[in-house]
Order: C-alpha cells, then sequence, then structure tokens
C-alpha cells in the first residue's frame, strides 16, 4: 500500500503561486469586506453605543428632575396644608372673637333698653304720683271745703291737708 | 485516494510558479462566499437589528471577545477586522469541502477544502507570525521586541527562535491536518458507498455521523486558529511579556 501521499511535501516541489494566491484573495477579501461589510456594521454598532448610551444619561436626567419636581411639589403641598390649617385657626379665632363681640353689643344693648325702660317707668311713675298728688290736693281742698263749710286756719288747713296726703300716700 | 492535482507551472524566466487550480479554485469560491454572506448580511442595516444582521454582529462580538481575553481592547482592536475575516474565511473554507468532496474530473481532485491544503494553511499561519512580528516591532520599538528574544534568561535564545517557527508550524500543520484527514475518511466512506449496495447502506450511517462531525471540528479549528492568532499577536504585541 503506497502511503506517501500522506507525507507532507510529498508532491516533491513547492507550490509558489498557491501562496500568492492565498495570501492575494485573502487580503482582497479582506480589505473588500472592510469595506463593504465590517465598516458599516461596526459603524452602525458604534452608533447604538453611542445612542445607548445618550439614551442611559437622558434616563438619569430625566429621573433627576422628576425627583427634583417632586420633592418640589411635597414641599408646596407641605406649604399649603400649613397655610391652610393657618386660615382656618385664624378664621376660628376671628369668629370666637366676632361672637364675643356680638355677645357684648347684645349685652350692651339689653342692658341699655332695660335701663331706658326703668328709667321711663320712674318718670311716668313720678309723673302719675305727682298728678295723683296734685289731683288728691284739689280733691281734698274740695272735699273739704264741702265736707267742713267752714273757715279753717292757715295752720290747720296745713297740717291736715299733709295728713290727709300722708294718709293718701299710705293708702296707696 | 491517491489523485492527482491539477497544476499550472508560470514560467517566469528566473524563476517558476506554479498553481494548484484545484486549491485557487477553491479559495475564490470561499472568499465569494464568505464575501456574499457578509455583504447580503449587511444590507439594510439597522440600529434595531433584525435577521442577519443579529448573526453577523454576533460573530462581531465574539470575536472581540476573543480579542479581549488575550489583550486590551486599545491594542487588540486593531485586529478585530483581521480576526473576523479569518475566522469566517477558516470556516467556510472547512466546510466547503463536506458536500461535494471528491469531484475529480481526469483523475485529478478539483473540489476539496482549501484548508485541506498545507499550502493554503501554511501561508495563513505564517501571515499572521510576519504581522505579529511587524506589530510587535512597530508597537514596542525594535530594541525591546528583540530583547524578549533573551528573556527571560539569554540562554533561552535558540528556544525562542525555536518556537517562533514551531508556533507557525503547528498553528497551520493543526488546521491542514484535521481537515485533509476529515475528507480522507469522507473519501473513504464514499469509496466504500460506491463500491457494492451492501456498501452503500452500510456506509450511511457513518458517513452521516462523520460529516456532522466535520462541521464541528470545521467550526472548531476555525475558532482555535482565530484564538492561537490572537494569543500570538498579544504576545508580541502586549507590553508586559
Amino acid at each position: 500500500m503506497n502511503l506517501d501521499y500522506l507525507v507532507l511535501g510529498s508532491g516533491g516541489h513547492f507550490n509558489g503561486g498557491d501562496v500568492i494566491a492565498t495570501l492575494v484573495i485573502f487580503l482582497i477579501l479582506m480589505f473588500l469586506l472592510k469595506k463593504f461589510a465590517w465598516g458599516p456594521l461596526m459603524g452602525m454598532m458604534q452608533q447604538r453605543e453611542e445612542l445607548v448610551a445618550s439614551e442611559i444619561e437622558a434616563a438619569e436626567n430625566a429621573r433627576k428632575e422628576s425627583a427634583k419636581v417632586l420633592e418640589e411639589q411635597k414641599s408646596l403641598l407641605k406649604e399649603a396644608r400649613t397655610e391652610a390649617q393657618t386660615i382656618v385657626e385664624s378664621a376660628k379665632k376671628q369668629g370666637e372673637i366676632q361672637r364675643d363681640e356680638i355677645i357684648t353689643a347684645a349685652r350692651a344693648e339689653a342692658n341699655r333698653l332695660k335701663e331706658s325702660a326703668v328709667r321711663e317707668i320712674e318718670t311716668e311713675k313720678e309723673k302719675a304720683i305727682a298728678a295723683v298728688r296734685a289731683e288728691v290736693v284739689s280733691l281734698s281742698v274740695l272735699a273739704a271745703s264741702k265736707v267742713l263749710e267752714k273757715e279753717i286756719s292757715e295752720e290747720d288747713n296745713s297740717a291736715l291737708i299733709k295728713e290727709t296726703i300722708a294718709k293718701a300716700g299710705e293708702a296707696k | 485516494m491517491n489523485h492527482g492535482s491539477p497544476e499550472l507551472t508560470l514560467d517566469l524566466g528566473a524563476f517558476s510558479l506554479t498553481f494548484n487550480l484545484s486549491t485557487v479554485l477553491m479559495l475564490v469560491i470561499t472568499a465569494v462566499v464568505v464575501f456574499l454572506i457578509a455583504f447580503i448580511a449587511t444590507r439594510n442595516l439597522k440600529l434595531k437589528p433584525t435577521g442577519m444582521q443579529n448573526f453577523m454582529e454576533w460573530i462581531m462580538d465574539f470575536v472581540k471577545g476573543i480579542i479581549k481575553s488575550n489583550m486590551d481592547w486599545k491594542t487588540g482592536g486593531r485586529f478585530h477586522i483581521l480576526g473576523i475575516t479569518l475566522i469566517m474565511f477558516i470556516a467556510v473554507a472547512n466546510l466547503l469541502g463536506l458536500p461535494f468532496s471528491g469531484i475529480i474530473i481526469n483523475d485529478q481532485l478539483w473540489w476539496k477544502s482549501p484548508t485541506a491544503d498545507p499550502t493554503v494553511t501554511l501561508t495563513l499561519a505564517s501571515m499572521v507570525t510576519v504581522l505579529a512580528t511587524f506589530y510587535g516591532i512597530r508597537m514596542q520599538g525594535s530594541k525591546h521586541y528583540f530583547g524578549t528574544f533573551f528573556q527571560p534568561m539569554s540562554f533561552m535564545f535558540p528556544l525562542k527562535i525555536i518556537e517562533e517557527f514551531a508556533n507557525t508550524l503547528t498553528l497551520g500543520l493543526r488546521l491542514y491536518g484535521n481537515i485533509y484527514a476529515g475528507e480522507i475518511l469522507l473519501g473513504l466512506l464514499a469509496g466504500l458507498a460506491g463500491s457494492s449496495v451492501f456498501g452503500f447502506v452500510g456506509a450511511i450511517i457513518p458517513t452521516m455521523a462523520w460529516q456532522g462531525f466535520s462541521i464541528f471540528i470545521g467550526f472548531i479549528q476555525a475558532f482555535i486558529f482565530t484564538m492561537l492568532t490572537m494569543v500570538y499577536l498579544s504576545h508580541k504585541v502586549s507590553a508586559d511579556h
């Protein structure tokens, strides 16, 4: 069995042409691929990398921005709440004050009315008493003059009148 | 099995160039197939990749991973295109031999894997070594580069010289051996299948198994070749060696 063909270089000569062909074909292939396939593909991958990086950055920025806004909103809400509480409290206080004022005013008014009524009553009473007195005096005089039909001394007259008046006063 | 090759010798006066037309043909077919795959896959590039673009990007990332496992990306980025082209070229070349392996016209073997030819694999391996040396000198300076031959001990110098050639030889012959052996076995199985009806029935299962295994080997060898290329390159261009 002839196994010579398994021996490297058994051809007996060196294929210089194959070496050149291999090199030339491989290098041309590499050049063409770089120009038409790998170049554009690498560019696209590069572009994608940049896109991803910029997107990540944008997302990070958006996250920061939203956190800031959220913080702002929180503080605003807190402020608003405090303000509302203040407003409610002051309104309550105001209401109380007003109520007190109204009550005080009403009380004063009532007092005033009562006093004025009392005064009026007093005045009317005085007036009535005076009128009654005058009437009583004239009636007494009339009655006395009619009953007695006599001259009475000035002193007796006067004393009598006074006594009558006093009696009238008590009888009343 | 022992078929001739369709050879063409160009006489250029002082010396002559011998072409194995089968190898040249298969190299061209490989290059065209790789180019078409890559070209068609990278039409309609989109930011949101679909279909073939995903596949291409996966290959790019895969090679990027190989390079990154050997050196930092700042140094290794320049070898990215070399790596992708190498891995695709070798993978396609390895697989090409499978379907029609053994097309023989006038007792000459025309269809085979180009990588089943030691000239091709050793040429690629030498190219890698030359590139490594070139970049080693350019990025480290010639003084530092030649200094590494005497590191860590000066008596290591002969071993370092041998290492250079051993690396090149093993890189090329590993690929050649794997693919050539696969094709020989496929050829033997095909011969068995063609011998008789019983032979045909008997050869079906082993042929299928071996073809599946050869596909696996084809990809693995492409990966190994690219990986070792990057290892040698990083060995030369990285400062800390």
